[in-house]
């Protein structure tokens, strides 16, 4: 496939490889100290485990898996307002197909549709509008949720949706957005990262420079990545190389996507629909200050917080899960107590083992083996 | 084929402007009506008696029998280049074909939902007229339900099917070896992408179809030629990952995939890269995965690609002694990785 297969070629992705150990190997690192480089982004993840990257790099580097599965670090008590909307007969709930599966304390909404209430899987928040207008005597909720990446969609639908005058559609907003978590993580007395892979289709619609304070004031790398495996291990070799150059900047490497200032017509129809909430809160993390957005008051009448009463709980993840330590990279997946035994894919109890993008889902499926490098580079 | 699509026109003239009614599953005239008019003509009776409660069949000479059960509960009922009566055919055929038996009967449980349109049912029942004209198999016996609008969804089929396997032949998940290598019948994937696209929850078009067919005379010539068939197993729901964890897991050896080898259609590629689906997870109806001995397997491949059912068979695994009860995939990129069992519905990404 044109602009896929291009980005899968084993040969380069060795001679990346190999140039990354030799770099590597004029910085003191060791293996008992690994430079630290988190990909922000569970499309990061995914990748990295589905070709086996970290394959392909020496034992002095190693990834960190962080928050950016925005269906990881949904709360469960999120998940049990959904819910409570989702059981009233006049609804209509609707949302994208990974947040169905989500534990909350009690079930998740594909339980909620076995139970017979009306849960639909769509694609985007305008099939969510189309069910609406078919549907006028229902009341149709979008689950909203996801990074900037997603944001443009909905708020387009938003006005879309005032534009028609649709009365029976709303969005129970869950939107975040991720400049705040990254500092967030930097300010963490734990924080020992060496550098960040940025995540490439958020950056596609914030542009690269609302980064530039990660260089500027806590002195660490980032690169902005595609997700293709050859993208991903270049923007490794591009951190590893601004360490050895004793550099500290924000690159791009994805600049056939990410423009340095962003989508303009994307960020005013954010700037147009959503504001900043004061606090959000994060599973595993906790409330982040100025992390989430919610609806403008111009558009209250799609807003399903103002329709509906939900019991807006907090509801604190089971002791022994350490979600939160795996997501700011203390610890590994397979470190967690749960991990493999009560909480598994089939069985999920933290959210990082919902989504396929999240760690400990992406470390069950495709990493539960060790496969040796000489294995790999032999072909 | 001709006959059928002729009955196919005549009934749709008849019976067009109709529905079916709690009536039609009664017991009484209007559903002596819908078997003797409309089903009887499509599937014929296995005699000139009077239609009996059960189908009298003569044992075979020799050789066992294999007998086996399916219900088929797609939506929606008709899809691209196939529909729920293609399914219902050809899904029982190939449960019985990849034991290396020869299917001959076959049973029909009709479960309508009241409401479905004469017409669209007249289209399944010819559907199945064909599928079993090709396949080489009667339907034999049949039982028709009505149900309440609601209760089910426009139609479920059960069909059950009993062939005959030779004496000898006896393939099985416990003959697996260590370095015996896997062969696929075609592309994988068409299936599962044809269903996403008929249920019109994609914004994406597609031209891919249903790979829908019997694999009776695939197999059978490759038995026919003597080919040792070690395992084999027909690739439906779950796709290859989960058939060959089966083996894996079956028969305690490790599977290595070779990513390169999969043949795929670019298109079922380009829809799995938008959807964050895996497309060795998609359902196949017209699929084998064969297990067969290292010495045989390429001129298995050679037969296989003499074949229509077959024409872009490869060579996609083999079994390994390394990660025993694990399937791994070596990248074309050069990495490897674990194929685990699906679990669950495989669930777009959102980003």
């Amino acid at each position: 496939m044109k602009y896929v297969d291009e980005f899968r070629n084993g040969k380069q992705a060795m001679a990346i490889a190999k140039k990354i150990a030799e770099q590597v190997k004029t910085l003191n690192v060791s293996k008992q100290r690994p430079l630290q480089f988190m990909e922000v982004c569970g499309g990061h993840t995914h990748s990295i485990f589905r070709y086996g990257l970290a394959q392909f790099l020496p034992e002095e580097i190693e990834f960190i898996h962080g928050p950016g599965c925005p269906v990881c670090v949904l709360p469960m008590g999120v998940v049990d307002d959904c819910i409570s909307i989702a059981e009233r007969p006049d609804v209509i709930f609707t949302t994208f197909g990974d947040a169905m599966r989500v534990p909350g304390s009690k079930k998740s909404l594909l339980q909620a549709k076995a139970e017979g209430h009306d849960v639909r899987m769509v694609y985007s928040p305008l099939d969510a509008l189309q069910i609406a207008k078919q549907n006028p005597e229902r009341e149709v909720v979008f689950f909203g949720l996801g990074f900037e990446t997603t944001m443009p969609s909905t708020a387009l639908t938003l006005q879309q949706a005032a534009q028609e005058h649709v009365k029976n559609f709303s969005l129970f907003c869950n939107h975040i957005t991720i400049i705040p978590t990254i500092k967030a993580m930097l300010d963490s007395p734990d924080m020992r990262l060496d550098g960040f892979l940025g995540p490439g289709h958020v950056s596609m619609v914030i542009g690269s420079q609302p980064y530039e304070f990660i260089s500027r004031d806590y002195n660490r790398p980032l690169v902005i990545a595609g997700f293709e495996p050859l993208d991903i291990l270049q923007s490794v070799y591009m951190l590893v190389k601004q360490l050895v150059d004793g550099r500290c900047e924000v690159e791009n490497q994805y600049e056939r996507i990410v423009p340095k200032t962003g989508n303009q017509v994307a960020l005013h129809s954010i700037g147009d629909v959503f504001e900043l909430r004061e606090f959000f809160e994060w599973r595993g993390m906790g409330s982040i200050d100025h992390s989430g957005v919610r609806i403008r008051e111009k558009y209250a009448d799609f807003d399903a917080e103002r329709k509906f009463a939900m019991p807006r709980l907090k509801i604190a993840d089971p002791d022994a899960a350490q979600c939160g330590e795996v997501v700011t990279g203390v610890i590994k997946p397979e470190q967690c107590k749960l991990f493999g035994k009560s909480c598994t894919p089939q069985t999920p109890i933290g959210a990082l083992m919902v989504s396929t993008e999240g760690a400990c889902a992406a470390h069950y499926h495709y990493g539960q083996i060790e496969i040796p490098i000489s294995q790999v580079v032999n072909r | 084929m001709k006959v059928i699509e002729t009955l196919k026109q005549q009934l749709v003239e008849s019976f067009g402007d109709q529905v079916i009614t709690l009536a039609h599953g009664s017991g009484g005239k209007a559903m002596q009506q819908l078997i003797d008019q409309v089903i009887l003509p499509f599937f014929g009776k296995p005699s000139d008696s009077p239609l009996e409660d059960q189908a009298r069949l003569p044992l075979p000479q020799s050789g066992r029998l294999c007998m086996t059960t399916d219900s088929y509960v797609v939506t929606p009922i008709r899809f691209p280049g196939s529909s729920i009566g293609h399914l219902a055919i050809n899904g029982t055929v190939n449960d019985l074909a990849v034991s290396g038996a020869q299917p001959l009967y076959l049973s029909c449980g009709l479960i309508i939902e009241e409401g479905l349109a004469f017409a669209e049912l007249i289209e399944i029942l010819a559907d199945m007229a064909v599928a079993a004209q090709v396949a080489d198999v009667r339907i034999v016996t049949g039982d028709t339900k009505v149900v309440d609008r609601g209760s089910c969804d426009k139609l479920f089929i059960n069909t059950a099917g009993i062939g005959v396997l030779e004496v000898g032949l006896d393939s099985g998940i416990t003959h697996i070896k260590i370095g015996d290598k896997i062969l696929i019948n075609g592309d994988i994937g068409d299936h599962g992408v044809a269903i996403l696209a008929a249920r019109g929850e994609l914004a994406l078009e597609t031209t891919i179809t249903s790979d829908c067919a019997a694999l009776t005379s695939l197999i059978q010539l490759l038995l026919s030629e003597g080919i040792p068939i070690h395992a084999m197993r027909d690739v439906t729901r779950g796709g290859l990952a989960t058939v060959l964890n089966e083996y894996a897991q079956g028969a305690g050896v490790g599977i290595l995939i070779d990513e390169g080898q999969i043949p795929i259609k670019p298109e079922v590629r380009g829809v799995c890269e938008v959807l964050g689906l895996d497309p060795l997870y998609l359902a196949n109806e017209g699929k084998v995965a064969l297990v067969i001995p290292a010495d045989s397997a390429e001129q298995a491949l050679q037969l296989m690609r003499t074949h229509p059912a077959g024409m872009n068979s490869a060579m996609v695994a083999e079994v390994v002694a390394d990660h025993r009860e694990r399937v791994v995939m070596q990248s074309d990129f050069g990495g490897k990785r674990v194929v685990d069992m699906l679990v669950g519905e495989q669930l777009p990404r959102i980003c």
